[in-house]
């Protein structure tokens, strides 16, 4: 949970030594945006984007599947507006993300709060929400963990544009398994109580169904949404039951 | 750099932003009921598990439940490691190693 009162830092403990705090944890995250990033360089490069167009991509709209699908859709001759749409469709889901991420900074000054948004994804959202629970959510720790995981993303789209298609089997090596192998350590160290684990359930389900009902990406956040409110009534129950 | 796919970097640039910005900035000027908290704070384990499922029974985008599909395979044991350590590093370095053993044997 959230704590009710700003966090700040303990005395003693200096702005620069929470960054590089947020920079060691930010380890799993590079681990699996290496391979990804690296395929995402190659894939756009073969599209025909020059390298300065695909590395600007990543420094500036930082989204692995929108990145990939953005990619796909140049090389089949879509225009600006379908692409832009997309994108926006894919990536809306970060709204239910930057909500939860709220109680934890907003402590912050807007401005912070502002820039620190621009480098929230899947992975650093589910890290630090989980990394949260032990620890002080301060904004150096916060740019230290994100700023690793863009710097990873950037360097190694760079690396693919560069090597064309010199190395396109990372996934031999089981490198792509590294997200999921992530999300399955973060997703076991959230589930404090067996509400967590019902609302995990339920969201694995209705994502899984609503991904062969429903075209894009709408499944990840109706599941979420549904799957939330759940756990928010059963939380309710199981509390009414023990008085 | 061509000017068509430099506003498309820019327009992505821009729809991708808002919506990671504008709770996080908007949500300072109302006040949140407790019921609210309590609802966001099921958000990132609903969220890693709307991911998860989808990521460990679609890995090429379409339904796998058989024992054929790697990934499925590869998370028994990453599970399993996941809850005896509760390390993040060595539950994903499993994982790949789980996942690139499944590579060489199937």
């Amino acid at each position: 949970m959230p704590p009710d009162e700003t966090t700040l830092a303990a005395p003693g403990v200096t702005a620069a030594h929470e960054f590089f705090s947020g920079v060691r944890e930010a380890v799993p995250i590079v681990l699996g945006y290496l391979p990804i990033g690296f395929a995402y360089g190659i894939i756009a490069a073969k599209t025909g984007l020059s390298t300065l167009e695909t590395v600007l991509m990543s420094v500036l709209v930082y989204a692995g599947a929108s990145q990939f699908i953005a990619a796909g859709l140049i090389a089949a001759g879509a225009g600006c507006g379908t692409i832009v749409a997309t994108t926006f469709l894919v990536n809306l889901r970060h709204l239910l993300m930057s909500a939860a991420l709220f109680p934890w900074l907003r402590g912050l000054r807007t401005p912070t709060r502002a820039g620190l948004a621009f480098e929230l994804t899947d992975e650093t959202f589910a890290l630090a929400t989980t990394v949260f629970q032990k620890r002080a959510a301060t904004a150096p720790f916060l740019a230290g963990l994100q700023l690793t995981a863009q710097f990873t993303w950037v360097l190694s789209s760079l690396a693919g544009a560069l090597s064309g298609s010199l190395l396109t089997s990372v996934n031999r090596f089981g490198l792509d398994f590294a997200l999921p192998a992530m999300f399955i350590a973060l997703l076991v160290l959230q589930l404090r109580s067996r509400v967590h684990l019902a609302a995990a359930g339920i969201a694995a389900v209705c994502s899984l169904l609503f991904a062969q009902l429903i075209p894009g990406n709408w499944n990840v956040i109706l599941a979420a949404v549904i799957a939330a409110t759940a756990g928010m009534f059963l939380e309710g129950g199981s509390k009414n039951r023990a008085d | 750099m061509r000017t068509e796919i430099f506003l498309t970097i820019i327009g992505m640039a821009l729809v991708t932003y808002l919506p990671r910005m504008i709770p996080l900035v908007v949500l300072h000027r109302l006040p949140l009921p407790g019921a609210v908290y309590r609802w966001l704070g099921y958000v990132p384990v609903a969220v890693m598990a709307a991911l998860l499922g989808p990521a460990l029974a679609m890995p090429q985008g379409e339904l796998q439940l058989t024992w054929t599909n790697k990934f499925i395979l590869a998370a028994l044991p990453t599970f399993l490691l996941a809850v005896k350590t509760r390390s993040l590093v060595a539950t994903v370095i499993a994982g790949i190693l789980a996942a690139a053993l499944l590579n060489i044997c199937l």
